[in-house]
């Protein structure tokens, strides 16, 4: 009986499809002259939303819109979780004609690097990754940058000597983001000390909110994130002490905290990568540094930048730009020795620069200013 | 008043009419959600049912997504007809997945004859594991099933979290929370069609999981097993009398609810992923749920409410694709799907009468 039931209910979804099918007759979904467009295709973790990691996407996205004009048609697809799901939605993409596809989070890589070997003719850019093949270039932002300007102004705004940092996971771009921060601090603040609480998660508005208070009751007068949520400036807020807001501009949540904000700007990036292949020049940069065909830019290019430092005194805010200044036009490399770890033992000698490929594979310690060890 | 009197008899009439009501409903209502956002009705149907299983890799990749929900759905479907309420296959899935992945990446050199057979063994042993915690709480000390496999989900979300990003981490993976990938052995392959190659990616554990749901149906309406989780279920002191042992019902179907949850995490690892990473399961656990009931808690039904439910979630991505339609509008319309099917369920199983009140009385005496 209830076999019979289920059955019946399949087949009339399919006849329903079919005479739905009937109905539309002619009417495709794929959109009209679009041959001499270039298509870009986006994959995006989260729905964009208004502040954080894909909405700092979508602002890039529109800027390639505004940008090339009708030159190009863009399409993103939002939501896609960081699994097989990625694979088909990525698929889906290179088999609706787009000629080169972002694939914007960590958690794409294999996925793009599987896809990209089916579909040879179409470019694909990961963000974030580290893995290429002919067809699939990387590309990502020096965010330490930020973050060793935000420890100069946390080293000088800091009465109470402590500050609160938050952290996703311990991913190499994390532990590069706190040791920047952890440097940026002492360049200016020989007792500071950074306190670091995991959320475990990018995203996640109650935890940040939890962790901010706990900082907060510690003692710390000063937060950090490298998570993606305003919930962190909320609280440092309403406890009248102030932070540094993440991804995109986070002020209009909280005015009065936020001393300023990283912002990514993946525009230039974007457009320029497709300039390269519609002038017949895009390349995934492989050469025999694996580290050097990364795309790696940072405040140099606008790549990364600073809104407004603001809530702060000015000759702070003047230490700050002098700050972002020099790492700008390239005279502080930040990761250059003497680097201690927060045991004193000196990790990188004095005179020695770590270069990329170091930075994603030797820091595995925290510098001297940042309290704890790394988990894992 | 509205009277809802159980039907001692379901026309075949109604049995049939019902689902198509209640699929037009939807298609009605979804279209005029579609329409007043300013796309257009039918076209945007046809985007969300027939475009994306328009080609025949599509329809492939169809019975890839709903493979983990049928593999799930069928154990769960064991669990509901015995009143056991198991929310917890999502832990369970992760656990199979762990299991099979410690086999996997502790055996690379086996050959797939010998490492295949182990990891679906181990995985089944996983997901049996952390589906005994509840079962044996609630044999032990009558504690909530609902609540203790709910919890243990996240416990299992972060074992494997751990997992992945301290012990078992890749050396090569630069920190980054990766496994090492399975060796080919441990890997399901996709399947070759003969004269067609492969249908998207269509691989050999969806053939897996239609047997699964098919011995499924044999053990429930065919094997005293079957019968007694049935007479467990519907009427547990007929079933006491009749000398069947509940507690054994109780851990007799959580271990077959957990070792198929376990299996499907076996499963969509080895097919899909290559490897563990700190999500491995998508929510399928708790969305198995819901087919299990969109089924009818009938395995054969299973299949088709996976399908369905697959369909939804396919159809939701293509129609970003293809129409920038917002992802939650996806999860609107499953939500009407959903809701009309239901619905459709309660006036099939219940007579509705509706009589006008009798609160005049009152009035009259004042």
């Amino acid at each position: 009986m209830k076999t019979k039931i289920t059955l019946s209910f399949g087949a009339v979804a399919a006849v329903a499809s079919l005479a739905l099918s009937a109905l539309v007759g002619l009417t495709t979904v794929t959109a009209a002259n679009a041959a001499d467009k270039v298509k870009v295709g986006f994959v995006y973790l989260t729905t964009p939303g208004d502040h954080g990691w894909t909405y700092a996407h979508e602002v890039a996205r529109q800027d390639v819109e505004k940008h090339f004009g009708d030159k190009v048609e863009t399409t993103f697809v939002e939501n896609v979780p960081e699994g097989p799901d990625s694979a088909r939605v990525i698929r889906e993409l290179a088999k609706q004609g787009n000629d080169i596809i972002f694939t914007t989070s960590f958690g794409y890589m294999d996925h793009t690097i599987k896809v990209a070997k089916e579909f040879p003719n179409v470019k694909f850019e990961h963000i974030t990754g580290y893995k290429r093949s002919p067809n699939v270039a990387t590309g990502n932002i020096r965010f330490y940058e930020g973050r060793y300007v935000q420890g100069v102004v946390a080293g000088l705004m800091t009465k109470s000597n402590k500050i609160g940092y938050l952290a996703s996971f311990p991913i190499p771009e994390v532990i590069q983001g706190i040791n920047a921060f952890g440097i940026g601090l002492r360049s200016v603040n020989p007792k500071a000390e950074v306190s670091v609480i995991w959320v475990n998660s990018w995203y996640d508005p109650v935890k940040e909110a939890d962790a901010a208070k706990v900082h907060i009751a510690e003692g710390a007068d000063i937060l950090a994130q490298h998570t993606d949520s305003p919930a962190m400036l909320q609280t440092a807020q309403k406890a009248g002490v102030h932070g540094f807001g993440q991804s995109s501009d986070m002020k209009a949540f909280a005015p009065k905290a936020q001393l300023f904000s990283s912002v990514n700007n993946w525009g230039p990036y974007y457009i320029s990568k497709i300039q390269q292949m519609m002038d017949g020049k895009w390349s995934t940069g492989d050469g025999p540094d694996h580290w050097a065909g990364n795309t790696w830019v940072g405040m140099a290019d606008d790549y990364l930048v600073l809104s407004p430092f603001e809530n702060m005194p000015s000759d702070v805010a003047a230490a700050a730009a002098k700050a972002a200044a020099d790492i700008k036009s390239g005279k502080n490399k930040i990761f250059t020795g003497p680097i201690k770890d927060n045991s004193g033992k000196i990790r990188v000698p004095a005179g020695k620069t770590l270069n990329d490929g170091e930075l994603f594979q030797t820091l595995d310690y925290y510098v001297d200013g940042i309290s704890g060890k790394i988990p894992g | 008043m509205i009277s809802m009197t159980p039907r001692k008899h379901i026309p075949l009439s109604l049995t049939l009419l019902t689902p198509a009501v209640a699929i037009f409903l939807t298609l009605a209502v979804g279209a005029g959600i579609f329409g007043i956002l300013g796309f257009s009705p039918l076209g945007s149907l046809y985007t969300f049912f027939v475009a994306p299983i328009s080609r025949p890799d599509q329809i492939g990749d169809l019975f890839v997504k709903a493979c983990p929900l049928i593999i799930t759905a069928t154990g769960l479907v064991f669990c509901f007809r015995a009143n056991v309420w198991n929310i917890g296959a999502e832990g369970q899935l992760v656990f199979g997945a762990i299991f099979s992945g410690w086999v996997a990446l502790s055996f690379p050199d086996w050959p797939a004859i010998t490492l295949m057979p182990a990891m679906v063994l181990a995985s089944i042993i996983g997901g049996i594991c952390w589906a005994m915690i509840p079962a044996l709480l609630k044999v032990r000390f009558n504690t909530n099933e609902i609540l203790v496999s709910l919890m243990l989900t996240y416990v299992a979300a972060l074992f494997i979290d751990w997992l992945v990003r301290g012990p078992w981490r890749d050396p090569m993976s630069f920190g980054f929370p990766l496994t090492k990938m399975y060796s080919d052995a441990g890997l399901i392959h996709r399947i070759d069609v003969p004269f067609v190659g492969s249908l998207g990616q269509l691989h050999w554990g969806v053939v897996g999981a239609l047997l699964l749901a098919i011995a499924g149906s044999f053990v429930l309406s065919r094997t005293i097993l079957g019968f007694q989780i049935k007479v467990m279920g519907d009427a547990p002191r007929a079933g006491r009398f009749a000398g069947f042992k509940p507690h054994l019902v109780t851990i007799g179907v959580m271990a077959i609810a957990g070792g198929a949850a376990g299996l499907a995490g076996m499963v969509e690892v080895s097919a899909s992923m290559g490897q563990l990473q700190p999500n491995v399961s998508f929510g399928y656990g708790f969305t198995a749920i819901i087919v299990a009931f969109l089924a009818r808690l009938n395995p054969i039904g299973v299949i088709f409410a996976g399908l369905i439910v697959a369909l939804a979630e396919l159809g939701g991505d293509y129609a970003q694709i293809a129409l920038g339609m917002p992802k939650v509008v996806t999860g609107v319309f499953k939500g009407i799907l959903l809701f009309m099917l239901l619905a459709g369920e309660t006036f099939n199983r219940y007579h509705i009468t509706w009589r006008p009140s009798a609160v005049m009385p009152v009035s009259k005496e004042q």
